[in-house]
């Protein structure tokens, strides 16, 4: 019987080879764990849009217009980095609406939280909100918008309370989902330990729902990031949604592609901001 | 030390829309201090019923529980329970364990003198002493999810004794766990007996482990629930200065078992109305 060569770490990573673990299954289709992460595939799949990009461009496949060129995405790069949009740098545009998001996370979570606390743990609570939560959780947080004009006008309070909004019944939900997740068996054993109620909440409830609410602060995140750049386009003078609005009326398509590149890019920062924060603050997460 | 007197204690579960379930029906049953009885039953037999009474987690639906003269009424550190832990098998997620897995092996333990208002110094010294009777010294700044399942049951017992109960009460403890390393853990439920004096009530559905763990052993039958049988046994004495394969091994033991085997058998063909196949 001829030895099977171990394959490179390079071409394992790639996922070109199959691991050494892998290797040895004989039922491969149908088994989850035995897809790799085809490295290699998702750089070809990278270099194949590019190419197109640069082919489309230069062979003048599409108009200026609808697709800018690398030359001109690069040039409006270095414009927007040293001037700026519409006398505002770029970092300002990303810099508010950052900041919007994270205000409106934070107001929904400085409220939703506790509330969601108190519905997992007291029947009038849960019944009193049940009905609003329940009611406002499937409007999509856009569809608020031409009420919130009305109210609040355009101004930065409005942008928050409609990011505030949209948190807010996710880490309601997530909250209260963290305290129906604690096991029974937990909390009889804190009683049984002298724990008072106050002491059950604090050292065994809310750790328990860390894990939940941390989800739903990454989901809020998401979402609201998705709220703010929808609601920029509607009505706002600052912000990458605006950014790319404005640009849109001028005709430079070249900062409307960097715009959306920007977002993409910070909703995934975002992401993976969450992912290690939560590694790090939560290790027990799932494993109770 | 307190003596532990279950009395008449009757529990009905109404269903809606269904028929009612008699979990138990004129249990009684008195504890000397001190005393390590075993619970043994087919799964509805009402013995988790019966603990988390005595727990004070349940309120029976007549007859009372008193702990010396006192009726228990709720959960208190006098009364600590111990509760399956997670499987010792990788993988496999029972979901059970009552350990606090955002806490350390040493906060865990803790937790019961902290409750308590005891001041820094005793804390700590109770843990170190806790840490060295169920052998986990090296592990105290460990969280329990990197410890096996043997380990955190250990833990577990560690942190019941924190508080220095009158009465533990075990709900299947070792019931998650491989047979080897379950085997370990009744020497060393039967060593806590010995070193701590407690009054120890211990659920299992495990024969050889109701008779190895059990001066008393009671033998609870379903439908309704109430105490069929009870053993006066010698092997939780002898398990103190033998192993636990060495009092396994003993013909009186092999015996006793059997015939409690039997017993069972014949009391789940009865109710079920179910005849093993002739082999």
């Amino acid at each position: 019987m001829s030895e099977k060569k171990n394959p490179s770490n390079l071409a394992v990573w790639l996922g070109i080879a199959d691991n050494s673990f892998t290797r040895q299954k004989t039922v491969k289709f149908g088994d989850a764990s035995a897809v790799n992460s085809g490295r290699a595939y998702g750089l070809i799949t990278i270099f194949a849009v590019f190419l197109l990009w640069w082919l489309a461009t230069s062979l003048e496949w599409i108009k200026p217009i609808y697709w800018p060129s690398f030359s001109a995405v690069g040039t409006r790069l270095e414009i927007l980095l040293s001037e700026g949009f519409r006398n505002i740098t770029l970092w300002d545009h990303i810099g508010i609406s950052v900041y919007r998001v994270l205000s409106g996370v934070f107001y929904g979570a400085i409220i939703g939280i506790p509330l969601g606390l108190a519905m997992g743990l007291s029947s009038v609570a849960r019944g009193m909100f049940d009905p609003l939560v329940e009611f406002i959780r499937p409007i999509p947080p856009l569809a608020l918008i031409p009420l919130i004009i009305l109210w609040f006008g355009i101004d930065e309070f409005a942008k928050i309370f409609l990011l505030f909004l949209a948190s807010l019944f996710i880490m309601t939900i997530s909250a209260r989902a963290g305290v129906s997740s604690v096991r029974i068996s937990k909390v009889h054993a804190a009683y049984s330990l002298g724990a008072t109620k106050f002491q059950v909440l604090r050292l065994v409830i809310l750790p328990n729902a860390l894990p939940e609410i941390f989800t739903g602060l990454r989901t809020s995140m998401g979402v609201c990031w998705g709220t703010v750049v929808a609601a920029e386009l509607v009505a706002a003078d600052r912000g990458v949604g605006s950014m790319i609005m404005i640009a849109k009326n001028f005709l430079q398509t070249d900062t409307v592609v960097i715009g959306i590149f920007i977002i993409g890019i910070i909703g995934f920062s975002i992401e993976i901001l969450m992912r290690l924060l939560e590694k790090k603050l939560i290790p027990w997460r799932g494993k109770g | 030390m307190k003596s532990l007197h279950i009395k008449d204690v009757t529990m009905t579960f109404n269903v809606p829309g269904g028929e009612d379930v008699h979990a138990l029906e004129h249990v009684s049953l008195d504890l000397k201090p001190g005393e390590l009885v075993s619970v043994l039953g087919p799964s509805g037999c009402g013995k988790s019923t019966l603990l988390n009474i005595i727990a004070g987690f349940l309120s029976p639906t007549a007859g009372e529980v008193t702990l010396e003269d006192e009726r228990i009424t709720g959960p208190s550190s006098e009364r600590a329970v111990v509760v399956n832990g997670p499987s010792a098998e990788r993988g496999m997620v029972f979901q059970q364990g009552a350990l606090f897995e955002w806490m350390t092996v040493e906060k865990n333990i803790a937790f019961g003198p902290k409750m308590a208002g005891k001041p820094k110094a005793e804390i700590a010294a109770t843990v170190e002493r806790l840490l060295s009777v169920v052998g986990l010294e090296d592990f105290a700044k460990k969280s329990v999810y990197e410890l096996s399942g043997g380990m955190q049951q250990r833990v577990a017992l560690a942190r019941c004794l924190a508080n220095d109960p009158e009465v533990i009460l075990m709900d299947e403890p070792l019931g998650a766990l491989d047979a080897l390393t379950r085997e370990k853990m009744q020497g060393l439920v039967l060593k806590l007996w010995k070193e701590t004096g407690k009054t120890i009530i211990l659920i299992t559905h495990s024969v050889e482990e109701a008779l190895l763990l059990g001066e008393r052993l009671i033998v609870m039958a379903p439908r309704p629930g109430r105490i069929e049988k009870e053993f006066h046994l010698p092997f939780a004495e002898l398990g103190l200065e033998k192993t636990p394969r060495e009092v396994k091994g003993m013909p009186e033991f092999v015996e006793n078992r059997d015939k409690i085997l039997t017993m069972i058998w014949e009391m789940e063909e009865d109710i079920m109305g179910y005849k093993e196949p002739a082999a």
